[in-house]
C-alpha cells in the first residue's frame, strides 16, 4: 500500500493578530492546496463518507472534480444536495460526520472534506458562479416555513426547487437563525450567510421578516392560507443555573451576549447603537461550543482575562477539540471541576464575585460521562462579567400558542420519523425537534420534512 | 413598508407616531408592544402599542426621547420609513369584568395606559384612572384618558396641575377615602411602579404592572429582559410584559435598567454633537 500523505493543514491567522478583531480566523485553501488535499482521496466506490452526511452530498465526486480543476462542476455537485456549502464547510463538526467515516481516518488522517467544500463554495462565490435553475413548473401548492435557520433553509430550498410556492417567516430582522445571531463572525462571516441566503430568493422563496408566528400570525392562520406549515424555530431559549444573584448586572446568557455582538454588531458601538459591557475579568460558565464562542468573543472585546469554568474536566468537555485548542491558543484559561453556587454583586447591582462549589468526578450518568459531585468545599472567583453558556431549551412561542402540536417534557416538538407533528399538515425539524443539535443535523431534518411534505401533498395527495 | 404616516409632538420630547404595519394592526391587542429599529445601525427598541386601526393598517406609538434610538425615531418625518417593526409581542392584558379597576399611568406611559383603560371600560368595569407627570406641560393624553374613565385623578411632582405629589400618593388618598378596588393596573417608570406596588401590597389589593426592562430579541431567546417575580426568573418579552406587581423584585429591575448608562450617555453625546437637539423637539 502506498504511504499516505499527511492532511494539508488549513491556514489560520496567528493568535496575536486574530484576537484584535472579529475577522475570520481560518483562511481557507487556495487552488494549489485544495488540489493537493483532494488528490489524497481514495475514491472509494462504496463512498463511506456520504453515509456521514445527513444531506447526502456526493463527496468523492466533488473531490474528484477538484482534482481535475473542474471547480464549477464540483460546486454544482455540492449545491445539488446542500444549499449553503460556504456555511457547512465552515461550521460542520466534520470529525463527527463525513470525515469520521472516511477510509483514510482508519489509516491516518481523513480527507479535509469540510475545508474542500468551503474552498469550492468560496471559489464559486468569488467567480460569480450561479446555479441555473430548471424553469420551475409550479405544483400549485403553498408552504409556509417558520424560522429561517438551517432547517428552514433546506425545506424552503428543496420545496422551491420542486415547484412549491414557499414563504418563510422569521421573527428577527435578518434571516439565518443561529448562523447570524449565534455563531461568531470570526468563524462564519455574516456577509457569507447573507450571500448564501440570497440563493433562496433566487429560487423564488418569499422571506418575510419581523413576523413572530404565535403572535403576529398563528399556526392556525397559516393553515388557512397554506397547504402545509414547517416549524423550524430552533432551541434558543436559555437555561439558568437557578442560584442566587443570577440577575445581577453584566451576567449575560450566551445568547444575549452573542446576539448583541453578531446580530447587533455591538462590538462596533457607538457606530452601531446597541451597547455591550466590556468586562476586564470575564468568567464563562459551561464547556460546550457556545462557551468557546462566548469566551473567544469576550477576548476580542478587549477582556484582560477570560476564564472558562466547567464542572467536569477537560476530557468531558462537549466542545469540539479544535475549538478548545483555538480558544487556548488565544489565551482563554480553563478552571475545571467547579460549579456556581451563587453570584455576589456590588452596591450598584453589578456582579463582582462567583461562589463556586468544588466538584469531583463520580460514576457515569445518563450521558455516559462521569457525574460531577460536590466535594463540600467552596471557593470564590472574582469576575466583573459572567456569561452563562449552560445550554438552551426549545423556543417556546409556537408550542405555547398551538396546543395541538404535542411536545415532550423537555419542550421539544414530537414528530414521526419523517417529520410530521401531531397536528395535521404541520411538520417540524431541527433543534425544535432534537434539542441542541448541529447545523447539518438540522438540515438533514429539513430534507426529510421537505420530502414528507412533497409526498403528502403531491405524490400521495393525502391532504 | 413601515411608513411613518403621521407624527405629532405631544409635549417636550414626547412624540406620537402612526406607522403603517398592517400585519401588526390586524392582530394587536391591549397590553402588547412592538420592537422598532429606526435605521440599519439601530438597536431593537421596545415600544407599547397605544392604538391601532385594522382597516387602515396603522399602529400608534408614543415615545419619550431619552437616548439615541428614540431620538432617531423622533427625527423620522411622515413619508419616511423605519428599518424594521416587529410585533405584536408579549401577552395581551387579561381583560374581564373585575368591578372597580384603578389604572395608573406615569409620564410617557400614560399613553400605554390608555388602551388598557379603554379595554377595561368596554367590558363595563368602573374605571378610575390616576395619571401623573413631573409637571403640567409634560402631562399627555389627559382628555383621552378622561374619555375612557369614570373618574380621572391627576398628579404632578411640582403641583403645577392636579394634586402635588406622585401617583402613589393619589392612590393612597383614594384608598384612605375607603375605595376598595378589585384590581390596580399600573405602567410607568420603575420607581413609580415600585412605590405603587408598596401601597397595593400593604392594602392587599391585586395589582398588575407592565414592566419595561431592557430588551434585545423580544421573543424569549436572549433573556436581556429577565426579571424576578415571586423569586423566579421570568422573561418580560414572552411571559409578560405584565406580572403581579406585588411579587416583582423592583430593586433588581431598577439596577438592571441602569446597566448601560455609561455607554448610552457616550452614544448620546456623540449623536447630539452630530445632529443637535433637532428643531421641532422644544414644543
Ligand atoms: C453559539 C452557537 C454556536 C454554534 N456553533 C455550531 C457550529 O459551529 N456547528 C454546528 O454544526 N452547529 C453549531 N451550533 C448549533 C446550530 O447552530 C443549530 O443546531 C442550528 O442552527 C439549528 O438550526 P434550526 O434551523 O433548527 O434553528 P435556528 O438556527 O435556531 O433557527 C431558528 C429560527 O427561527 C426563528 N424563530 C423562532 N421562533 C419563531 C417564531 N415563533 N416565529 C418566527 N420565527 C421564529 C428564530 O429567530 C431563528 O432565526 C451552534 C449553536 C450556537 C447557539
Ligand atoms: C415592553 C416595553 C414597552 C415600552 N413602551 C414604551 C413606550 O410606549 N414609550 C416609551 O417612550 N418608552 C417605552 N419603553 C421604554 C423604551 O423602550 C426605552 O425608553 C428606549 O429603549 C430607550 O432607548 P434610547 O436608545 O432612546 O435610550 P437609551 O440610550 O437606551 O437610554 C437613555 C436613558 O433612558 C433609560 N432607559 C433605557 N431603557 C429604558 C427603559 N426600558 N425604561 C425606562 N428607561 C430606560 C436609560 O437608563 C438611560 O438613562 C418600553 C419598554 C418596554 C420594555
Amino acid at each position: 500500500m502506498p504511504k499516505i500523505k499527511p492532511r494539508v493543514p488549513l491556514p489560520k491567522r496567528p493568535p496575536e493578530e486574530r484576537i484584535k478583531d472579529f475577522n475570520e480566523v481560518a483562511l481557507g485553501y487556495d487552488e494549489k492546496l485544495a488540489i493537493e488535499e483532494a488528490s489524497r482521496c481514495l475514491q472509494c466506490p462504496n463512498k463511506p463518507c456520504v453515509k456521514g452526511c445527513p444531506v447526502g452530498v456526493d463527496i468523492p465526486r466533488f473531490i474528484k472534480l477538484i482534482r481535475e480543476r473542474r471547480f464549477e462542476e464540483a460546486y454544482k455537485v455540492i449545491k445539488d444536495k446542500c444549499p449553503i456549502p460556504a456555511i457547512t464547510g465552515r461550521v460542520c463538526p466534520q470529525e463527527r460526520q463525513c470525515e469520521k467515516y472516511c477510509t483514510l481516518a482508519k489509516l491516518g488522517q481523513p480527507i479535509a472534506i469540510g475545508a474542500l467544500e468551503r474552498f469550492v463554495a468560496d471559489w464559486a462565490r468569488e467567480h460569480g458562479i450561479a446555479v441555473e435553475h430548471a424553469p420551475k413548473t409550479s405544483v400549485g401548492k403553498k408552504v409556509a416555513v417558520v424560522g429561517s435557520g438551517p432547517a428552514g433553509i433546506v425545506v424552503a430550498a428543496d420545496l422551491a426547487r420542486l415547484g412549491y410556492e414557499v414563504t418563510m417567516f422569521e421573527a428577527l430582522h435578518v434571516p439565518g437563525g443561529v448562523l447570524v445571531y449565534g455563531i461568531p463572525e470570526y468563524r462564519l462571516p455574516k456577509k457569507i450567510v447573507y450571500d448564501e441566503i440570497n440563493y433562496l430568493r433566487e429560487l423564488g422563496v418569499n422571506i418575510e421578516i419581523g413576523v413572530s408566528v404565535g403572535r403576529t400570525i398563528t399556526v392556525y392562520d397559516l393553515l388557512d392560507e397554506y397547504d402545509a406549515v414547517f416549524v423550524g424555530t430552533g432551541a434558543g431559549h436559555p437555561r439558568f443555573l437557578n442560584v442566587p444573584g443570577e440577575n445581577l448586572n453584566y451576567i449575560y446568557t450566551a445568547n444575549e451576549f452573542l446576539t448583541r455582538i453578531n446580530l447587533m454588531r455591538a462590538y462596533l458601538f457607538p457606530e452601531y447603537d446597541t451597547p455591550i459591557h466590556r468586562g476586564k475579568r470575564v468568567a464563562v460558565i459551561g464547556g460546550g461550543n457556545t462557551a468557546m464562542d462566548a469566551a473567544r468573543s469576550a477576548l476580542r472585546l478587549g477582556a484582560e482575562e477570560v476564564h472558562v469554568l466547567y464542572r467536569r474536566t477537560r476530557a468531558e468537555m462537549p466542545a469540539r477539540k479544535e475549538e478548545i485548542e483555538n480558544a487556548e491558543e488565544e489565551g482563554v484559561k480553563f478552571v475545571f471541576l467547579v460549579q456556581p453556587k451563587g453570584f455576589i454583586g456590588n452596591d450598584l447591582g453589578n456582579v463582582s464575585e462567583i461562589m463556586l462549589k468544588k466538584m469531583r468526578l463520580g460514576e457515569p450518568d445518563a450521558s455516559g460521562r462521569p457525574r460531577p459531585i460536590p466535594t463540600g468545599e467552596t471557593i470564590t472567583f472574582q469576575a466583573d462579567m459572567v456569561i452563562n453558556a449552560i445550554g438552551f431549551y426549545p423556543n417556546p412561542l409556537i408550542p405555547q400558542t398551538t396546543p395541538e402540536i404535542k411536545t415532550d417534557k423537555k419542550g421539544r416538538i414530537i414528530v414521526d420519523s419523517e417529520g410530521r407533528t401531531s397536528m395535521p399538515r404541520v411538520y417540524a425539524g431541527g433543534d425544535i425537534v432534537i434539542g441542541e443539535g448541529t447545523v447539518i443535523e438540522a438540515m438533514g431534518w429539513g430534507r426529510k420534512a421537505a420530502l414528507a411534505i412533497h409526498k403528502d401533498l403531491t405524490i400521495n395527495k393525502k391532504i | 413598508m413601515y411608513e411613518v404616516l403621521r407624527k405629532k409632538i405631544l409635549a417636550p420630547r414626547i412624540k406620537e407616531m402612526d406607522v403603517y404595519v398592517p400585519q401588526i394592526a390586524k392582530s394587536a391587542k391591549p397590553g402588547q408592544f412592538v420592537i422598532v429599529i429606526p435605521d440599519e445601525k439601530g438597536e431593537r427598541t421596545p415600544l407599547t402599542l397605544v392604538d391601532w386601526n385594522r382597516d387602515e393598517g396603522w399602529v400608534r406609538l408614543v415615545f419619550l426621547e431619552v437616548g439615541v434610538s428614540t431620538m432617531k425615531l423622533g427625527m423620522k418625518e411622515p413619508g419616511s420609513t423605519l428599518y424594521y417593526v416587529a410585533g405584536p409581542l408579549g401577552n395581551p392584558t387579561h381583560v374581564e369584568k373585575f368591578g372597580t379597576v384603578v389604572v395608573i399611568g406615569g409620564g410617557v406611559a400614560i399613553a400605554a395606559a390608555y388602551p388598557i383603560a379603554r379595554a377595561f371600560k368596554e367590558v363595563s368595569n368602573h374605571v378610575i384612572s390616576v395619571i401623573g407627570a413631573r409637571s403640567a406641560n409634560l402631562l399627555i393624553y389627559e382628555e383621552l384618558m378622561r374619555s375612557v374613565s369614570d373618574e380621572l385623578h391627576i398628579t404632578t411632582d411640582d403641583g403645577s396641575k392636579g394634586m402635588k405629589g406622585f401617583t402613589s400618593d393619589a392612590l393612597v388618598a383614594l384608598l384612605n377615602k375607603g375605595l376598595k378596588p378589585n384590581l390596580v393596573w399600573m405602567v410607568g417608570p420603575a420607581p413609580m411602579m415600585k412605590a405603587c406596588s408598596e401601597v397595593t401590597k400593604k392594602y392587599r389589593i391585586k395589582a398588575i404592572a407592565s414592566l419595561n426592562p431592557i430588551m434585545v430579541c423580544g421573543m424569549g431567546m436572549c433573556g436581556a429582559c429577565r426579571v424576578k417575580v415571586g423569586g423566579k426568573i421570568r422573561f418580560t418579552c414572552y411571559e409578560g410584559p405584565e406580572f403581579d406587581a406585588n411579587e416583582v423584585d423592583w430593586d433588581e429591575l431598577i439596577f438592571r435598567l441602569k446597566m448601560y448608562q455609561k455607554e448610552e450617555l457616550e452614544a448620546l453625546k456623540l449623536f447630539l454633537s452630530k445632529y443637535g437637539l433637532g428643531g421641532d423637539t422644544h414644543a
